[in-house]
């Protein structure tokens, strides 16, 4: 650990080192979490592993780029990766991941009662932290298959971030709860003698529940919660080894952020969460970063130049530096905000070259306010977390359809991009 | 216009900058807003550089023509024992409830329960009245779950009304399905000029229609000014890299030559990422909906910059 503000995050002695078996990237919305994923997925397997990815909830193109558009909750050999190592990719399906441990755990009479309870059907098609916890579940899965030598996990789009970490735990606690208990009372107790006096509360308890959901609805809680008695023990011993597996020394945590300011704020606050639970953070994954061959020329000065040649036809007739002079010095208090009459520009056939020249200058400007922009985002964060490491993905002007975009990112994420601009 | 507006959009949209702006935009002339958020983020709170909100309703910002705009951060399990309380005086009983851990298990584990009651103040909120007889808020403008689970957040209510064939549930699970399926609410999706993001638009708004919700507008976030077309490129890359460099020197930039090409390839970056705008724009207009369109901001979104998008979406007629 360094306290160098930029420490490097290296990807490929990461994805390289035998020792590293989980790799699980989490982060915000929108962020390029999924992307990434399947990207150091493609990178690994090319270099020679064995590699697993499980992901979430992948946009279609990019499950497409895969050829996983077929999903059915098993891993499936991803075709086209060159090399020896071999990359199978699948998606969760977390109503089947939940029906099968209700398979696996039950006998089939039982097996069957749990799935035709319409309260287990609504639990298990995706309510709060279901999918959270399921990700986890597949996760415990698949290590457990021991087929694979990485696995790279994307987390679900939580509404807190942080749920994946605590579904596992919060489902595990009320399994184990007194509510459970008092829910399946009735159906269990029958004429216990010593346990009268809970059974007066329990019943007031019971009928006040009944009175808010309705009968019906109280019944099929209360056959769901007895049908899964027997497999409450499972869960919360799964759910502790699960949460045990990413805390041991084989698993590595990247946080996925982009260089806006809400990601980022959210990236930090992951990194913290993360430290307390004693999860391993390798680092920081920042895409989607600007940078630019000509960062030498400021966004003032090529504004400044813009609006000379803006003024052009002045100058030119003028044929004298004292115009340029005075249109440059005039430029400071105009607004750093690009034109809209630009594009009527743009729409002339004919392009003089000093109209060119002015739109390759604004562009410039453009993004070099996005460069500055980003940089100041991202000092906030390495000023507050200096021991995390960091790769930046450089921005790529399309979208990921295939493969080959896959690798492309995987390359980016691994050499990291051009040194921000501005630095000099 | 409805006086209950969603806003959802794909994860890094920007749904939480929106959400505020149009509140901020609705709130003209005397006119009273709130809005509220679900997910427990604070976005509220940091976006109007304000301390975290507490579970109640709270004056964030005055509005241009003296508008008001209240925010509320709904809080499940507090809406729930708030709900108990209400309807059913459950004061120690409510408590029990919590001690039992029935309350967490209600707000979290329990299927739907959570969005149910999210949804549920919300609709509160839009239908509740002054002693006057007017309404307390002209608008309720909603931060909501992003695009993939926003069909199943609204619609959830039909769920459990399923599930809760009669009784109190039931009851309230439909009163809260009419307001959502009335034309009293419009679900609007915010979307970036990129494809996954109008690809997941798409298929939002199919999944909206299809459970016969209110669809509202498109709002495309951050749209870029568009400097340089394809054209333009293709012509300045080829025979004109002299001439650019000669002009270059002209307006005063020193070491022109070098620049040349570097400009070339931002450039073609920026057609490229046009041409991508383009087919997009296209995209989106195949979905029938009015859009609306926000500038990117090239300072992020701070207080002044949310007045300016709440000025843009008045503009383009939202508030007026």
């Amino acid at each position: 650990m360094t306290l160098d503000a930029s420490a490097a995050l290296e990807i490929d002695p990461l994805i390289d080192d035998p020792a590293t078996r989980i790799i699980v990237c989490c982060g915000a919305g929108g962020v390029g979490k999924t992307t990434t994923a399947a990207a150091l997925g493609v990178r690994a397997a090319e270099r020679g592993r064995k590699v697993v990815v499980l992901t979430i909830d992948p946009a279609r193109r990019l499950a497409q780029s895969m050829g996983i558009d077929s999903l059915d909750n098993t891993p499936r050999r991803v075709k086209g990766v060159e090399g020896e190592g071999e990359l199978h990719a699948m998606m969760l399906d977390m109503k089947r991941t939940f029906d099968e441990i209700v398979e696996a755990h039950a006998d089939a009479e039982r097996a069957r009662s749990i799935l035709e309870n319409p309260f287990y059907q609504s639990l298990s098609a995706g309510f709060a932290g279901t999918q959270e916890y399921m990700a986890m579940e597949k996760l415990g899965q698949l290590r457990a298959r021991g087929e694979w030598d990485l696995i790279v996990v994307d987390t679900p789009p939580s509404r807190s971030a942080l749920d994946f970490l605590d579904a596992p735990k919060r489902l595990g606690s009320f399994l184990d709860g007194k509510f459970i208990k008092v829910l399946v009372a009735p159906a269990k107790m029958g004429g216990r003698a010593g346990m009268k006096f809970l059974n007066v509360g329990m019943s007031m308890m019971t009928g006040t529940l009944g009175k808010l959901l309705g009968g019906q609805l109280l019944r099929d809680v209360q056959t769901f919660v007895a049908a899964m008695d027997t497999m409450f023990g499972g869960f919360r011993t799964r759910a502790d080894a699960t949460y045990r597996l990413l805390q041991a020394p084989g698993t590595a945590f990247l946080v996925v952020a982009a260089p806006e300011r809400d990601a980022l704020r959210e990236a930090a606050y992951f990194v913290e969460r993360l430290a307390a639970e004693e999860m391993p953070l390798a680092g920081l994954v920042l895409n989607r970063v600007h940078g630019s061959g000509a960062a030498r020329l400021s966004a003032e000065r090529a504004l400044a130049a813009a609006e000379n040649l803006d003024e052009g036809r002045i100058v030119d007739q003028r044929h004298g530096k004292a115009g340029v002079r005075d249109a440059a010095a005039a430029s400071p208090e105009s607004p750093p905000v690009a034109h809209t009459d630009a594009v009527d520009h743009t729409d002339a056939i004919d392009h003089t070259t000093e109209q060119l020249t002015s739109g390759l200058l604004r562009l410039h400007a453009e993004r070099m306010q996005v460069l500055a922009r980003e940089r100041r985002t991202r000092d906030r964060f390495t000023a507050l977390h200096p021991e995390v490491a960091v790769a930046q993905v450089p921005a790529l002007p399309g979208d990921v359809h295939d493969l080959a975009g896959l690798r492309a990112i995987g390359d980016r994420l691994a050499t990291g991009g051009p040194a921000p601009a501005g630095a000099s | 216009m409805s006086r209950f507006q969603v806003v959802s959009g794909k994860g890094g949209t920007g749904k939480t900058t929106v959400a505020a702006a149009l509140a901020l935009a609705l709130a003209t002339e005397g006119k009273r807003t709130l809005l509220v958020e679900v997910e427990g983020r604070q976005g509220i709170a940091q976006l109007f550089e304000t301390e975290a909100l507490p579970y109640e309703e709270r004056k964030i910002a005055v509005s241009s023509g003296g508008g008001e705009v209240f925010a509320l951060a709904i809080d499940a399990e507090r809406a729930l024992l708030d709900y108990l309380q209400m309807f059913y005086k459950l004061g120690s009983a409510g408590r029990a409830l919590k001690k039992l851990g029935a309350i967490d298990f209600a707000t979290t584990v329990a299927p739907g329960v959570r969005d149910v009651l999210l949804t549920g103040k919300a609709c509160e909120a839009v239908r509740r009245k002054t002693k006057q007889g007017t309404f307390a808020y002209d608008y309720v403008v909603m931060d909501a779950p992003p695009t993939g689970r926003i069909t199943r957040f609204l619609n959830v209510n039909d769920e459990v009304a399923g599930l809760a064939k009669f009784g109190p549930i039931h009851n309230q699970a439909q009163a809260v399905m009419r307001v959502l399926k009335s034309p009293e609410t419009a679900v609007h999706m915010v979307t970036l000029l990129e494809e996954m993001p109008v690809q997941e638009t798409a298929d939002g708004v199919a999944e909206l229609r299809a459970a016969d919700l209110p669809v509202g507008k498109v709002i495309v976030n951050m749209v870029r000014p568009h400097l340089l077309d394809e054209e333009a490129v293709r012509s300045a890359a080829g025979d004109r890299r002299t001439d650019i460099a000669k002009a270059l020197t002209t307006a005063g930039v020193s070491g022109a030559a070098k620049l040349v090409t570097p400009l070339l390839e931002q450039a073609a970056d920026h057609a490229q990422r046009v041409e991508l705008e383009r087919e997009q724009r296209a995209a989106l207009s195949g979905l029938d909906l009015p859009a609306y369109e926000l500038p990117l901001l090239s300072e992020g979104v701070d207080l002044a910059g949310l007045y300016q998008l709440a000025k843009e979406l008045r503009k383009q007629g939202n508030g007026s």
